[in-house]
């Protein structure tokens, strides 16, 4: 109980002392502030990411593709493989009786970025009729859904805003046809959001092409996705990997997301070690600084341990302080800025997405920052605890 | 100099003050040098590429393609020495996770194009004598144990065979040295012939055309009548040079230059403030022996600059220190597996000596001119 008293005291003290040293005690915070902005921000890329990835999906849905195809442009599917797929069993089917999928094409698209002008390849996706059935999520926002067999598309919300001359009535070209933009969509944060829709056959009638990329097919229900697949793997006829939707585009953007995680934590791990030495710095100042008092403390009966929690605590505020600077200015600059690669679609067309400050990466933020303030205030804390008292006080 | 074992003292006068306030500046020129270095490393590998080759592909994307015609015109335009062709065939060996980069191509024209690769006259004699042989990278070729007689079964998602296989037979002919280029060049070559008489479809496209020039202060003029020959065609072309193409898909990856030089600035605002805020200190508490030192007759400017030197010293060296171990954080070899020649850029060292220098500047001169204005009396009192 006198230790929890003599702690109390102390660092109460300390606290009412604290504006006393805010030269050397701003250090501290800054120096945190600036590791945990960095950390946040580079993690909040990948997580921006990885939801923009993981919204594309549902459990409900299956992507199918050619047999070893790493990705959408990297597949295609011929006519009569595209039907056996749709016609397998655990497609779930309309009030009429027609499955619920959509054989697509995927083209690439030149298109010049708004902010530097930098050509990009834009994904063009030729989707089937029962496009609405298969993904609810699509909403048209201005303008009006394409008609099929007329060269028209419809835009996304995020291709809208990235790229130059998407505005409805503009006018794009593609290898054998030129299209018109009738409409703007969103699809619920995904990465279809990127690029632009249309119809799959008056698509691949332009180019004179007969092959799709994938197909995606509506479920029963998530459990019937194996018997989907074995179906499909079981068919001599077909040569096809079928995946569910969510793991489908996980999956395409693990080895960027991954990257980017890698640098987050290297680059934050070095400022950190930077960070440590400023605050072992500011906390051995902080306690010469207080010599005098600490010295005097000690003669009149307070303990090593009071010493040592009271410098900690100091480091411990100073690092929270610091932290929650630091994670306040990634959301500020950051959450909700849009940030667009070509990397993580992995050939499937520019990518466009939000970097996401979440509680989890503020949470994590925190905790660096009390790591930091931790190790940089033990070693003065020790110091302030072994002062030979004497030497101290003669020191006035 | 003779003031170098004063400016010595003062700098280690609180050791271990000075060690830590050392230790952040060498990290955080660690970042500096390891960021930087990248971002320039990547900015002197597109302008060093080579000038004499041009690539052609189709204007609408490069994944439209482009007619396996077009060859025998462009090579018709005054200037041009080569002409050869890449169509992506990917595949993979074995299982999907094994990509290849394969491509069909003319074998002959491709080394005179890629001059600088390595390759032995009998292995492209024997390759344009066996219609299903296949060049490889050294590289891919020891990765895989592939040696030169074996037959490589590779197969593919998008290429069906006549047959209606996803998997194309390739006997290995020969193999070649692309480490003048770095990881980037394509290390799987097949016969586009080949190619063409043995797929289901889309066997006469071509997605580069690879073009040789003998003048490279002619590239820009040669690009424009070679995109002037199909104008209004159903297949209109863009002509670029190498290093054009390699920074259209450098600025593809996005922001990352962007991302580079925040993180940069970050390191560096944290890492001035500590660093004058240390010389601040220091002065603070030595005022008495700086009005000492001005006692015994040492002039206001001497004064100012045996602190502003010290600062100096100390940025600089830690700087250095920093500097050196990221370069040799990057000299050791894993860079070059990947980009070829990549070495730590000059232009980076200088850069990092400029901002030592200016963070010792900024730092160290508001606590210097203090002690310039110091007056003896009032700070031998202490007041």
């Amino acid at each position: 109980m006198n230790l929890v008293r003599q702690i109390a005291a102390v660092t109460t003290m300390n606290f009412k002392s604290l504006p006393h040293r805010v030269g050397t005690s701003i250090v501290i915070v800054i120096g945190i502030a600036g590791v945990v902005a960095v950390l946040v921000s580079v993690l909040a890329m990948s997580t921006g990411m990885i939801e923009t990835m993981e919204h594309s999906g549902r459990d409900d849905r299956a992507i199918v593709l050619r047999n070893g195809s790493a990705s959408e442009t990297g597949s295609a599917l011929g006519r009569d493989a595209a039907r056996l797929v749709e016609d397998a069993p655990g497609v779930k089917r309309d009030a009429s009786g027609k499955p619920i999928a959509s054989a697509e094409a995927l083209r690439l698209v030149n298109l010049f970025r708004k902010d530097d002008s930098a050509e990009v390849s834009v994904s063009l996706r030729g989707v089937g009729p029962q496009l609405l059935a298969l993904r609810p999520e699509i909403k048209i926002t201005a303008g009006r859904m394409f008609n099929p067999a007329v060269t028209e598309l419809i835009v996304g919300k995020n291709a809208l805003a990235n790229f130059k001359g998407l505005n409805v009535g503009d006018k794009i070209k593609t290898r054998g046809a030129t299209w018109t933009v009738v409409g703007v969509f969103t699809s619920g944060g995904d990465s279809h959001e990127s690029g632009l829709m249309t119809d799959a056959e008056t698509l691949i009638a332009a180019e004179n092409r007969s092959s799709f990329q994938s197909v995606t097919v509506l479920l029963d229900s998530p459990a019937a996705f194996q018997k989907f697949k074995d179906a499909l793997t079981s068919n001599p006829a077909l040569a096809v990997d079928v995946s569910r939707e969510r793991e489908f585009y996980q999956q395409q953007s693990e080895v960027i997301s991954k990257v980017i995680y890698v640098i987050a934590y290297v680059v934050g791990g070095i400022m950190a070690v930077g960070a440590i030495f400023s605050a072992l710095n500011t906390m051995y100042s902080a306690v010469s600084a207080r010599l005098r008092e600490i010295a005097t403390l000690r003669a009149i009966g307070f303990g090593a341990t009071a010493m040592v929690m009271s410098v900690l605590a100091e480091a411990l505020l100073l690092a929270l302080i610091g932290g929650s600077i630091g994670a306040a200015l990634a959301w500020l600059f950051f959450n909700g800025h849009q940030v667009g690669t070509s990397i993580g679609g992995q050939a499937s067309g520019h990518l466009i997405f939000e970097l996401s400050v979440s509680p989890v990466l503020i949470a994590t933020g925190i905790i660096w920052a009390c790591t930091i303030g931790l190790i940089g205030g033990l070693f003065p804390a020790v110091r302030a605890a072994r002062l030979p008292v004497a030497t101290a006080l003669r020191a006035i | 100099m003779k003031y170098f074992g004063l400016i010595w003292a003062g700098l280690w006068r609180k050791r271990a003050r000075t060690i830590f306030t050392m230790a952040s500046i060498v990290v955080a020129f660690l970042l500096f040098g390891l960021l930087q270095g990248l971002n320039q490393g990547f900015n002197t590998v597109v302008t060093n590429l080579n000038v004499d080759r041009l690539y052609v592909s189709a204007k609408t994307n490069m994944t439209d393609g482009l007619p396996i015609s077009y060859s025998a015109r462009i090579k018709a335009v005054p200037g041009v020495k080569a002409v050869s062709h890449w169509t992506y065939f990917g595949g993979y060996f074995r299982d999907a996770k094994n990509a290849i980069p394969a491509f069909a191509t003319d074998a002959q024209p491709l080394f005179q194009v890629y001059h600088e690769m390595k390759i032995k006259p009998e292995y492209l004699e024997a390759m344009q004598r066996t219609r299903t042989g296949a060049l490889v990278g050294e590289a891919l070729a020891k990765k895989y144990g592939w040696k030169v007689g074996d037959r490589v079964p590779i197969g593919t998602s998008i290429w069906t065979t006549k047959q209606g296989s996803s998997t194309w037979m390739f006997d290995i002919v020969g193999t070649f040295d692309t480490s003048s280029y770095g990881g980037g060049f394509p290390s799987f070559y097949l016969n586009q012939e080949y190619f063409k008489e043995n797929s289901a479809f889309g066997g006469d496209i071509v997605h580069y055309y690879l073009v040789g020039i003998k003048d490279p202060h002619q590239a820009t003029q040669i690009s424009k009548q070679i995109d002037a020959l199909f104008a209004n065609s159903t297949y209109e072309t863009r002509t670029q040079t190498e290093s054009a193409l390699a920074q259209m898909q450098l600025k593809q990856l996005g922001d990352i230059n962007f991302i580079v030089n925040a993180i940069v600035g970050a390191v560096l605002f944290t890492l001035l403030f500590l660093t004058a805020n240390t010389m601040m200190q220091s002065v603070r508490e030595r005022t008495p022996e700086l009005a000492v030192l001005k006692t015994l007759g040492f002039s206001d400017g001497k004064v100012l600059t045996l602190v502003l030197i010290e600062a100096l010293a100390l940025c600089v060296l830690a700087a250095a220190v920093g500097l050196a171990l990221a370069t040799f954080a990057f000299n050791s070899g894993a860079m070059r597996a990947i980009f070829g020649d990549f070495r730590m850029p000059l232009i980076v060292m200088t850069m990092g000596a400029g901002t030592a220098l200016l963070l010792a500047l900024v730092s160290g001169l508001p606590p210097a001119w203090r002690a310039r204005q110091l007056n003896i009396v009032d700070a031998l009192a202490g007041r």
